[in-house]
């Protein structure tokens, strides 16, 4: 039995028929063919699967599909502001060699953002060290996450974003 | 050429953008029309007979496409899965190579082991058709324990290795190093295990076939380092198809680590039961099946003695090791505990005599076989452990110790015992710097400052050396490998100037798109926007051996810069022509050819085109076109070497142990972008000190089941468990190779386990500590502080 749902996904409307058990990840990745947000695990801890779902982050394998009914859908595909200018987060994430294979990073700079956002923009390393635990990453130890993090939150603040 | 861009510059990545906003090309993204999914089913048992497979009932369910099983694949005359390195034994008999199927055929033999696969329209389906095919096994007893593998009484895993003996193995003369002992003033002896890892790349293993009946031609898409040796593993040993028929795609690799450099049974499956659909099939594999069936890592247990003289002076070294293979032999495993490992037993030190013995056991778990380091962290742990306890013993100070036996500068190119010669090096200034970075003279204060917190403040040292850049192939094929380990790179302008340098190296992030794309700029003066730099697909690039064991840039680097030299040899011969000059007078410098002591010149663009539009050309002895072709073969393996320093606190209480500060200083040769490499050593040192204190991969010994099966029970290193690292460099440059480089991927992970465990053991001593293996988890750090108090009581 299929079920219709309906979402924006970065600003456009979008809509499909799931089955109930479909996953917001497996809908963004095989549905609508968004293929930025990964999948890295079945448990809901590598965090690679991270969007923003109506401003908060959120594991998308972690939530049906079904769900995100009416919920605006932010990925990583939708963050930049043009093909020029990317956010804060993501430049600061190339600024600062903050990944390696890629595969852990759509999660990382989306859990980032929001992680920036709830602290009002002023983190520490500690803070961004243990705000981390919900995403890993298997290449860069994390010491270059931690710096673009903090590299970040005044750059967001400045940008306005 | 700019000092901004060129080699030794922070140049920022090339490959970023597209890994930033989501456009990345992993397997599992690509979009194939009318695609079918494919689902394993897998063994639950360690050890069974398989007495009947029935998928009546699973070929009924929705959406099922087809479903195979061993049979099929017997049926097909399909060969089984290959072990590419054959190790003699101390006899100099071949090791024991049991058959690997693909698929059971009529036994499992770890739990994960590959049943059956189906074939259906999604993969829910698919995944909902494995529950109902109905598997009947006569459960077996199993070997799970390594150290009771070779008793009497274990479980066989394969007839054709009785006692689940693969090889039993040797280096050295065992004679000569008794007699070395037997004048030793003292001997510290070592019990250690090297726990087993699990890789872990954060992409799972993936892979996607589609067969073109057309042209008879197949494309498979792997997560794969190295797809050149895939295909032609498959080609020429496991399914047939001739190796131009087949196409292998590595696209974006998501972490590899050595698990993504093998030949596996699922990509195998896909890529086999392509045709055999009539439509593509696409296969990822979830995390649960990573853990079971990805090859392992590590896991040895191991005896060792190190003799010294009276003043401290090592006189000879004596290791015995089991390793476990696992229940099959992978693609390079019977290399990892020998070859990788043995051989750098000598480390930084004069040790003059070193006898290893290995023993190679089978046991129903998964295949174990390279993982970043290979064989490289399991040597360095023995030699660092065990000096530091021989310190600890002798009262000398650590380093001290350390500085008595390093090879001096002086003795480079330097011979072990232990068949490697050294080529470069210079260890004592390395040492110092990174005690110098620690503040290690304040050490004492900040451990009494910790102590009257209650905190248990420890230090360690760890100083490493390896083998890698793998490697000449006369050298690697006299020891028994079945492939040579050159590389290559073709470099390929195209008449408006740009250029693509095509390498068989493999870049899983790495950064080769960057750091490739320097060496050009460097050399050719091309700009960085007008170089790409193109990998991964049998079709388009040379055949190359792919990356692993830190050798993109040593040997693919140098396959780059050769390729370059023939392009300014050729650009030579043209600009001469084009300036009317003698080609013995042209210069190229900055991407310029000048007639030397002249002020004419013609730019590298202008050749170039000349090259493709050859209306004023030298046709007489040159070819149009400039496209140049190179396979580079290493000299000797590259020797990177460093000391790194772990300062850590322990809560006695809670057995928590937090890493306060964390030194290294490497010598990796010349560096080409430093940013990459430090990105290198953060991530490798982070794996290694997973291996210390977090990671255990652990089978339930009676059952076989994998009880470290997910990121819930596995425990990975995350960002809190360390601080920021102090990193440098020392710079001998490697005399072999044009670029004078050494290699940096696994170093980290090399030196760090040891560094974390010294510096354990250390701040444990004074409770009275002797020995905690690895991972030093807060329960098994509590319960020896436990067990050394309670044997101080009695």
């Amino acid at each position: 039995m299929t079920i219709s749902v309906a979402m924006t996904v970065n600003g456009k409307s979008v809509s499909g028929k799931v089955e109930a058990r479909t996953l917001l990840v497996q809908f963004l990745r095989e549905h609508l063919g968004m293929t930025g947000t990964h999948v890295g695990c079945d448990t809901s801890q590598c965090g690679a699967c991270v969007v923003h779902v109506d401003g908060q982050s959120v594991k998308s394998c972690t939530i049906l599909a079904v769900q995100a009914e009416g919920a605006k859908v932010l990925t990583i595909e939708g963050l930049a502001e043009s093909a020029d200018k990317l956010h804060p987060m993501q430049e600061a994430f190339r600024e600062n060699h903050a990944l390696q294979c890629g595969f852990c990073t759509p999660g990382m700079v989306m859990s980032a953002i929001d992680m920036v956002k709830r602290h009002n923009y002023q983190l520490d390393e500690a803070t961004v060290r243990r705000e981390l635990e919900g995403n890993l990453c298997r290449c860069t130890g994390y010491h270059n996450i931690v710096k673009a993090i903090l590299a970040a939150a005044p750059a967001m603040k400045s940008a306005g974003v | 050429m700019t000092a901004a861009t060129g080699i030794g510059a922070r140049v920022l990545r090339t490959e970023d953008k597209r890994f930033l906003t989501g456009t990345g090309r992993y397997v599992d993204d690509l979009p194939l029309a009318r695609a079918t999914y494919a689902y394993f089913l897998r063994s639950p048992h360690a050890h069974a007979k398989i007495k009947s497979i029935d998928i009546s009932a699973a070929a009924k369910m929705p959406g099922v496409v087809n479903i195979f099983t061993g049979k099929d694949l017997v049926d097909a005359k399909v060969g089984g899965l290959i072990c590419g390195w054959t190790v003699k034994d101390k006899h100099g008999e071949p090791h024991k190579a049991p058959a690997h199927p693909v698929m059971a055929v009529d036994t499992v033999r770890y739990v994960g082991d590959t049943v059956a696969m189906i074939v259906a329209n999604s993969h829910d389906e698919a995944k909902d058709a494995a529950e109902a095919i109905k598997v009947d096994y006569d459960v077996k007893p199993a070997t799970i324990d390594l150290a009771t593998a070779l008793g009497k009484g274990a479980a066989e895993v394969h007839p054709e290795a009785p006692g689940n003996l693969i090889y039993d193995w040797e280096i050295g003369v065992k004679a000569d190093v008794d007699a070395a002992f037997a004048t030793a003033a003292h001997v510290t002896k070592l019990d250690l295990v090297n726990n087993r890892l699990i890789p872990n790349a954060m992409e799972p293993r993936a892979a996607a076939a589609d067969y073109d009946k057309g042209t008879g031609n197949y494309t498979l898409w792997s997560t794969s380092q190295n797809p050149h040796v895939l295909r032609l593993i498959l080609s020429a040993f496991v399914l047939g198809i001739p190796e131009h028929k087949l196409r292998v795609i590595a696209p974006d690799v998501g972490g590899g680590f050595g698990s993504k450099i093998f030949c596996y049974a699922d990509e195998t499956m896909v890529c086999w039961a392509a045709s055999r659909v009539g439509r593509p099939i696409k296969w990822t594999a979830e995390r649960s099946e990573s853990f079971q069936t990805d090859c392992h890592g590590r896991d040895h247990v191991t005896h060792a003695e190190l003799a010294l003289d009276k003043d401290g002076k090592f006189l000879a070294l004596k290791v015995e090791t089991i390793a476990n293979m696992g229940a099959y032999l992978s693609t390079f495993s019977t290399a990892v505990p020998t070859y990788l490992y043995a051989t750098l037993l000598a480390g930084q030190y004069t040790t003059p005599l070193i006898y290893a013995n290995v023993k190679a056991a089978l046991t129903h778990t998964a295949p174990v076989d390279a993982y970043r380091g290979a064989g490289r962290p399991e040597a360095t742990f023995v030699i660092e452990s065990i000096v530091s306890k021989a310190a600890a013993e002798m009262k000398i100070d650590a380093a001290e110790l350390r500085r008595k036996n390093f090879i001096p500068s002086t003795a480079f190119p330097y011979q072990t015992p232990v068949a490697l010669q050294y080529d470069s090096g210079n260890y004592p200034p390395i040492i110092d710097e990174a005690m110098k970075i620690a503040d290690y003279k304040g050490f004492e204060a900040r451990r009494a400052e910790a102590k009257s917190r209650g905190k248990l403040r420890g230090i360690g040292f760890s100083s490493y050396i390896e083998a890698c850049g793998l490697a000449p192939s006369q050298v690697v094929g006299s020891l028994g490998a079945g492939v040579g380990q050159w590389e290559s790179a073709q470099i390929k302008f195209n008449p408006t100037g740009n250029v693509q340098v095509l390498t068989g190296a493999h870049s899983h992030g790495q950064g080769h798109e960057t750091t490739f794309a320097q060496l050009i700029h460097d050399k050719l003066g091309v700009p960085m926007d007008q170089i790409e730099i193109i990998h991964g697909d049998t079709a388009t690039t040379p055949f190359g051996m792919g990356s692993y064991g830190s050798r993109s840039l040593a040997v693919g680097g140098s396959a780059i810069m050769k390729a370059a030299d023939k392009v300014i040899a050729k650009g030579k011969k043209i600009a001469a022509h084009l300036m009317e000059a003698s080609v013995a007078d042209v210069e190229f410098e900055n991407g310029v050819f000048k007639v030397a002591g002249t002020d004419k010149n013609v730019p590298l663009g202008q050749v170039i085109f000349a090259a493709y539009v050859p209306h004023n050309y030298p046709h007489a002895d040159t070819e149009p076109g400039m496209d140049e072709n190179a396979f580079y073969d290493p000299a000797n393996f590259v020797y990177p070497a460093g000391t790194q320093i772990c300062e850590l606190e322990i809560d006695p209480e809670t057995g928590t142990t937090e890493i306060v500060a964390f030194t290294a200083i490497d010598d990796f040769g010349n560096i080409i972008n430093p940013m990459i490499v430090e990105g290198q050593v953060h991530g490798g040192i982070v794996q290694g000190v997973g291996q210390a204190l977090f990671e255990a991969a652990v089978y339930d010994n009676s059952t076989g089941q994998l009880i470290s099966g997910s990121f819930m029970d596995y425990t990975m290193p995350r960002a809190d468990n360390f601080p920021s690292f102090k990193l440098g460099y020392k710079v001998t440059p490697c005399p072999h190779n044009p670029l004078g480089v050494k290699g940096c991927g696994e170093a980290g992970a090399i030196a760090s386990p040891a560094a974390v465990m010294n510096a354990v053991h250390n701040a444990l001593a004074p409770v009275g500590v002797k020995h905690v293996e690895m991972p030093a988890t807060p329960l098994n750090v509590w319960q020896s502080i436990q067990g050394a108090q309670r044997q101080a009581a009695e």
